[in-house]
């Protein structure tokens, strides 16, 4: 009786390979971290509206200093990663798996180029004197890009230069958590990555591609919304 | 055949007896021995946070400065509670207990992600280091590092609060851990409404640590950031708001407390049908009040800061609220005094008085929180000795209790062998003593208007401090013996069988210690664990299912 049922018992707790949880269980517990990822950028988009309501005025003035060209074209860039992403799953469920690497490939080159052009924008905030808590100088004229002083009054009204401050804080913090989430993601891809090359995953188990895939999404949703808000929103 | 025959003798062999060497312990997927060494790292710090509890009432034993400077003292008293906190009680019941009995009880081999669960001991582990690494230069803000002193003080407040962001995610695995375990990994027909209380407790612990540890820790992260890059958030001189990183310490710091108790009332939701031999009283009103305080534990925060700063309406709202998760509460208690109602106790078991203390010091503590949230009465009693000594109620006389009435009924699962009884009564009695003989005069001090982390006080509070500081000791001595003879007998004690107490719970139907696999055949469970008192039914087989 036992030896049948150790079998019975194995086969039923042992569903598939390495964690006992399984396909479905693995992508629960995907979607669960993303949860906890979500409310730890919730405090910052929370002290970001409290502040924001605030020093309306100042936020809407140094919101001006950043590069919208630059921002969007981040955005292009991580939408076309979360694009090419879902494609590398698509792929290797599929069992394309020469595919599947090349689209994973050409998502941890868009992330680099992301984090490429976060360099810039950040090394010209620096250059103009603008660092977390302490902006010397910001943009004073939309049109011609001409950095000043903080000025103590702007569209007839009266400017805090802490509002101002305070804006550069959130917006390195923010993304520069969103920019070290990027990093752990394209680190995670490369690991997916060396895993396909090697052939680890097939059409009928790539449950690691997958998740990685969801947490990619969710590094790109929060950009999704750190662009408007910064960015664009006055 | 022969091969199979083999492969049985391995799955005959205890947990305890595979994988021997300390390699074998530290590099184990294994939930049960990662339950043990979490238990014993937490015990550790226990001790060193304990010491610094006795010292702090050493201090308190007479007004003016006694043995330390007051530095000295604000050392001591932030390095109590951030050790009792974030490496000792956090982790707690769920990482121990949790971590043995969980898999146990829902019939399955391991919880859902191994590997991740041995990651989480040693995220713990690192970030306990690093907290330790600000004793260099320790910190004296607290353990609730209230901006702005925690920005401007010496000491390594960073090394500190990275540490506990760390040991955030060590929590945070734990949780997300169990919540996939419950939800996938239960024996075929073990449906949710026949799990285990303590599972039901797990998981709704699971979800408070899965939402609200993100919170601090991101929390935490900005106050590293305003110390090292001075960013201003929390810093009123560069227009921030120090009253935020309050707000956002609650949202996590109120929830944590419930991280903290509901373990424990899983833990006496176990103990108290066995030595009543009564059917649980109420099983589904308990087991969804631990998702209702999960849930409105999120709401009550704002109690924290009724005085610092809010607006009427914020108040009345968050009073009512705070009244309302006491009722789920309320709920369980009015189910375990039924489920005493009638039966017969075995009043003389160990665990069982270790219960019944818990539910006494625990009824204390719920009642005094009410005082607490009445708004007009917090505002005299705020910031008092009466909230830490209701705080030790919940927590000491609460968690800790529970968790070594757990600890002691679960025993002989965990270790095989059974504790030194006589010694766990007089263990049981110096501590119950000690340790209301420590706080009920706090209680009092603090009606009195003694403000709490204070130094010195003024002489007429001198009797009811120095009763404090002698219970303390008696309180310290009564862990002493409760936990040497535990760890004693766990050596040296006598054999137990496996299932000593006639239990119906999943645990007990395997050999004590388990097997490695938990299980040698595939388990059966009755149609309700919690069918006690009806022994003479018990071989009704209508009301026995075969797991699989």
């Amino acid at each position: 009786m036992s030896v049948s049922s150790i079998k019975e018992f194995e086969t039923i707790k042992h569903p598939v390979h390495e964690e006992l949880a399984g396909y479905e269980g693995a992508k629960f517990g995907m979607w669960l971290f993303l949860a906890t990822e979500l409310l730890l950028f919730g405090v910052l988009f929370a002290g970001f509206a409290i502040f924001h309501a605030k020093y309306p005025v100042e936020f809407k003035l140094a919101h001006m200093s950043l590069d919208r060209v630059m921002g969007s074209i981040n955005t292009v860039i991580l939408i076309t990663s979360s694009m090419t992403v879902a494609l590398a799953i698509d792929a290797i469920q599929r069992g394309k798996r020469n595919l599947s690497i090349w689209f994973l490939v050409a998502t941890i080159l868009l992330a680099s180029g992301f984090l490429v052009v976060k360099y810039f924008e950040y090394t010209a905030k620096f250059h103009h004197n603008i660092f977390p808590g302490n902006a010397q100088q910001v943009v004073i004229d939309h049109h011609t890009h001409q950095y000043g002083p903080v000025p103590s009054q702007w569209e007839g009204k009266a400017v805090d230069k802490n509002g101002v401050n305070l804006f550069f804080s959130f917006y390195f913090v923010m993304t520069g958590i969103h920019g070290l989430h990027v990093l752990i993601g394209m680190i995670v891809l490369t690991w997916v990555l060396i895993g396909m090359i090697k052939g680890k995953y097939t059409h009928w188990y790539y449950t690691p591609v997958e998740n990685s895939g969801l947490y990619w999404h969710l590094v790109d949703l929060i950009w999704i919304y750190l662009f408007p808000l910064f960015y664009l929103i006055q | 055949m022969a091969h199979a025959v083999a492969h049985e003798h391995d799955h005959n062999k205890s947990y305890l007896e595979v994988g021997r060497s300390i390699w074998g312990w530290l590099t184990t997927t294994d939930h049960k021995k990662i339950g043990i060494m979490y238990l014993f790292t937490i015990m550790i710090y226990f001790a060193v946070g304990g010491i610094s509890a006795l010292l702090v009432r050493l201090e308190l034993i007479a007004p003016g400065k006694t043995f330390f400077s007051p530095d000295t003292y604000n050392v001591l008293f932030t390095l109590h509670g951030a050790i009792m906190t974030f490496l000792f009680i956090v982790p707690g019941i769920p990482a121990t207990l949790g971590n043995f009995l969980l898999p146990l009880m829902i019939g399955a081999k391991d919880v859902a992600f191994p590997r991740i669960n041995l990651a989480s001991y040693y995220v713990y582990l690192i970030g306990s280091f690093i907290s330790l690494v600000s004793l260099l230069s320790p910190a004296d803000t607290g353990w609730t590092f209230y901006a702005p002193y925690s920005m401007k003080t010496n000491g390594l407040v960073v090394w500190l609060t990275l540490g506990a962001f760390i040991m955030g995610f060590a929590s945070i695995l734990t949780g997300f851990n169990f919540i996939v375990t419950v939800h996938r990994m239960r024996a075929p027909g073990l449906g949710w409404s026949n799990l285990p209380l303590f599972v039901w407790a797990l998981y709704a612990t699971a979800i408070i640590q899965l939402l609200a540890t993100p919170v601090v820790g991101m929390n935490l992260v900005l106050l590293i950031f305003e110390r090292v890059l001075d960013i201003g958030i929390f810093n009123p001189a560069k227009g921030g708001d120090p009253i935020l990183f309050e707000q956002f310490f609650w949202f996590y710091s109120h929830p944590v407390v419930y991280i903290m108790i509901l373990p424990a009332f899983g833990v006496v939701s176990e103990i108290l049908p066995v030595f009543s031999r009564r059917p649980i009283f109420g099983y589904k009103a308990i087991a969804y009040s631990s998702l209702a305080i999960a849930l409105v534990s999120f709401l009550v925060w704002g109690h924290h800061l009724f005085v610092s700063g809010m607006s009427d309406w914020a108040r009345y709202i968050f009073s009512f609220l705070t009244f309302f998760v006491a009722v789920p509460t309320a709920i369980k208690i009015f189910n375990w005094l039924a489920t005493l109602w009638k039966g017969s106790l075995e009043i003389t078991a160990t665990p069982m008085y270790y219960t019944l203390g818990f539910l006494f010091m625990f009824t204390i503590a719920g009642l005094t929180g009410l005082h607490l949230a009445v708004l007009s009465t917090d505002v005299y009693l705020h910031d008092t000795y009466f909230v830490v000594a209701h705080f030790h109620y919940t927590m000491q006389g609460g968690t800790v209790f529970a968790l070594i009435a757990g600890l002691h009924y679960w025993f002989p699962k965990i270790t095989g062998r059974w504790y030194n009884k006589k010694v766990a009564f007089w263990g049981w009695l110096i501590l119950f003593v000690g340790f209301n003989a420590t706080f009920l005069p706090q209680f009092l001090l603090g009606l009195e208007g003694m403000p709490r982390r204070y130094f010195d006080y003024l002489p007429h509070f001198q009797t009811w401090h120095l009763v404090s500081t002698i219970g303390s000791w008696f309180n310290g001595l009564g862990y002493v013996i409760v936990l040497t003879n535990l760890l004693v007998s766990a050596f040296t004690g006598e054999k137990a069988e496996a299932n000593p107490y006639n239990a119906l719970s999943l645990e007990w139907q395997t050999s004590s210690p388990p097997p490695e696999t938990n299980f040698i055949t595939t388990p059966t469970f009755p149609a309700s664990i919690y069918d006690y008192g009806t022994e003479g039914k018990e071989e009704d087989t209508s009301k026995t299912k075969k797991a699989v």
